[in-house]
């Protein structure tokens, strides 16, 4: 099992990287002890994002699906958790408010990934399509603010959104501070894991297949539908999770969260970190939700434009994402410089390596 | 009964010309060059502004609409040029480019601008049939689309650069070798695309309220239109408005605008497993 760590489809391996992971993790542990309890609920805040980009990441970077549909499901889950929390009841329901909303979210995408996977579009118009369904989710929920729009005793609230909840809880202890951080730090530390052993396992053999060319991986007698499915489902559901995670986290959510501009977010941070790696995307995305949420203070417009400008600067300038570059260059110099020190024959080697960024 | 006829053609009619004036920019920037302009609805919001800032300094509404649509075709075709002509070969990076333009747009306008602009009133008339009454303006619209349809016929069906468009769209390579300047036509094309954009938002900015994020109301109805219309505007994008229309007037008039909004796009979602490279796709089959 430990051995699918490493592998092709993951960048970062070795004990250097290994040791780097290990300073990260225990430096994000110590954390809470050293900050005060708004700056810790500050950076749970962050994390709750993570899900959704590695969820792209996985879809996009190594299925080759670009999905604009991210915050559809983070709705759908968000709102779900919501409303099973308040029917529910709070306490530890809350946890299974939790689990079922992500369920629902990744049951959404199963139909609306049938319908587009079996109907074989792809590439431009699986983005506009998944787009196409999160504004009209946006939109509908929008306008249901008057009394009628409630499911059992959860009211919908248009435009300023469900409040009420409660946040999650396990018996009569509430998951919020540092509790919340640490949930999350595992969270992602599982996810992280996880999706990495996923992608270098056969499967993630045979996602990657399909993304590099379909027939191919066709003609090679795998079904591919059924790959894109399953990665489009598991992709959508860690969105699911961050929209259920946000729910909790501030016990509220509106429209805004799945309508535009919150849909090009996970683009523009996946975009810039490097789609192809699901490092980069942990690390790019979390840069970019620090910075993000510093300028939001000051301009909302300011840092959403900001965001605009990363995501056209990305695409002409560095098609594979800044963070993936820098990483590949930073990698490149290192091995190039151990390789001079070796034997200077062979320093040019390396060179060939760095083409693609 | 003439009267009830004629209020369902009146309905079907206001949804046919949203559908078309939203979705014909799209369509010939994608037909032509596959590229999904994410910034479409920006040049709707660009048409809309335009027209209403002219209309304020005292310009007459119908010049102040064709200045709009040109405003936004020239901003086209420098958008064209600085930006979208890198990624003809990389259609998901334009898709990815000409988002981040949108954002940049809808954000500095809402930070310039601001949320507030003084709009313009509907233009007053209406006529009776029976016991009902119609807004003129509707059928003006109506109108338009139609003449947009058929102005595209021409250009594309009876002109010199319709023929050496289509043949740019068939195969580019072998078109630039017969001497068709292939750059020039895509730059043009654009600049229709665009220019249809903001005429769409001229001809609705006396209607709805004038926001920074305007486009967004329309960007739904002409990804559907373009997404089950395919690449051909006169053969995919005019039928599938006809039909995208009828669900959603029979859905309106029944339940309401939001309701006819999802009904059309589970529509399209069961439309797309059954004919996945839209109805064009069907219809050039058939004419063969």
């Amino acid at each position: 099992m430990l051995k699918l760590l490493d592998g092709p489809q993951t960048l970062g391996r070795g004990k250097i990287f290994w040791s780097c992971f290990l300073a990260v993790l225990a430096g994000a542990l110590i954390y809470p002890l050293l900050a005060d309890s708004y700056d810790v609920g500050n950076f749970a805040y962050f994390l709750i994002w993570i899900f959704m980009a590695l969820g792209l990441c996985l879809m996009w970077g190594y299925g080759g699906m670009l999905s604009f549909g991210q915050t559809f499901f983070f709705g759908i889950a968000g709102y779900g958790y919501g409303v099973l929390a308040i029917n529910m009841g709070g306490g530890t329901a809350t946890i299974a408010a939790l689990v079922l909303s992500v369920i629902v979210a990744m049951i959404a995408a199963g139909i609306l990934g049938y319908f587009m996977i079996w109907g074989g579009i792809s590439g431009i118009f699986f983005g506009i399509v998944t787009l196409s369904a999160t504004l009209v989710l946006a939109f509908f929920l929008g306008q249901t603010a008057g009394p009628e729009w409630h499911i059992g005793p959860a009211r919908l609230n248009g435009f300023n959104g469900m409040k009420g909840m409660d946040p999650l809880t396990v018996g009569s202890f509430d998951i919020e501070g540092s509790a919340l951080y640490y949930l999350m730090i595992a969270l992602i530390v599982i996810v992280y894991i996880a999706l990495r052993m996923l992608v270098n396992s056969s499967v993630g053999n045979v996602i990657v297949a399909t993304r590099e060319n379909p027939q191919r991986a066709e003609m090679l007698g795998y079904d591919v539908r059924k790959y894109q499915l399953l990665t489009f489902v598991i992709g959508s559901g860690l969105a699911g999770l961050s929209g259920a995670l946000y729910t909790s986290w501030g016990q509220f959510i509106t429209p805004s969260s799945i309508g535009l501009p919150a849909a090009a977010m996970p683009i523009v941070w996946v975009a810039f970190s490097g789609r192809n790696d699901l490092t980069a995307t942990l690390v790019g995305s979390f840069l970019l939700l620090f910075g993000f949420q510093t300028i939001t203070v000051y301009s909302q417009q300011a840092a959403l434009v900001l965001m605009g400008v990363l995501l056209l600067a990305t695409v002409m300038l560095a098609p594979q994402g800044f963070v993936l570059g820098i990483g590949k260059l930073v990698v490149d110099w290192w091995t190039r410089r151990r390789l001079r020190d070796e034997s200077p024959a062979l320093a040019d080697t390396g060179r060939l390596q760095s083409d693609e960024t | 009964m003439s009267a009830e006829l004629f209020s369902v053609f009146y309905q079907f009619a206001d949804v046919f010309a949203f559908l078309i004036l939203s979705a014909a920019g799209l369509a010939i920037v994608f037909g032509m060059m596959g590229v999904i302009n994410m910034a479409h609805g920006e040049f709707i919001m660009c048409g809309a502004y335009v027209t209403v800032g002219l209309v304020n300094l005292g310009v007459p509404l119908p010049i102040a609409q064709i200045l709009a649509a040109l405003t936004a075709g020239i901003i086209g075709m420098i958008v064209e040029f600085l930006v979208v002509r890198r990624f003809y070969k990389r259609p998901l990076d334009s898709l990815l480019a000409t988002w981040g333009l949108s954002l940049i747009v809808t954000q500095s306008m809402l930070l310039i601008v601001g949320s507030a602009v003084r709009g313009i009133g509907t233009p007053e008339g209406s006529f009776a049939i029976g016991g009902y009454t119609f807004s003129t303006y509707r059928l003006v619209l109506f109108g338009c689309a139609v003449a947009v349809l058929a102005g595209l016929y021409i250009i594309f069906m009876k002109t010199r650069f319709g023929v050496i468009a289509r043949a740019t769209m068939q195969n580019a390579a072998m078109a630039k070798a017969l001497g068709a300047r292939t750059g020039r036509i895509y730059s043009i094309s654009f600049g229709i695309g665009t220019a249809l954009a903001g005429l769409c938002g001229a001809l609705y900015a006396p209607t709805m309220t004038l926001i920074p994020t305007m486009g967004a109301t329309f960007v739904v109805e002409s990804f559907v239109t373009v997404v089950i219309g395919g690449a051909n505007v006169l053969l995919g994008t005019a039928p599938a408005a006809v039909f995208l229309a009828m669900i959603r007037m029979a859905l309106n008039a029944s339940y309401g605008q939001i309701i006819g909004q999802i009904g059309m796009l589970f529509a399209v979602i069961l439309i797309i497993r059954v004919l996945p490279e839209g109805l064009s796709s069907v219809l050039v089959r058939r004419g063969r």
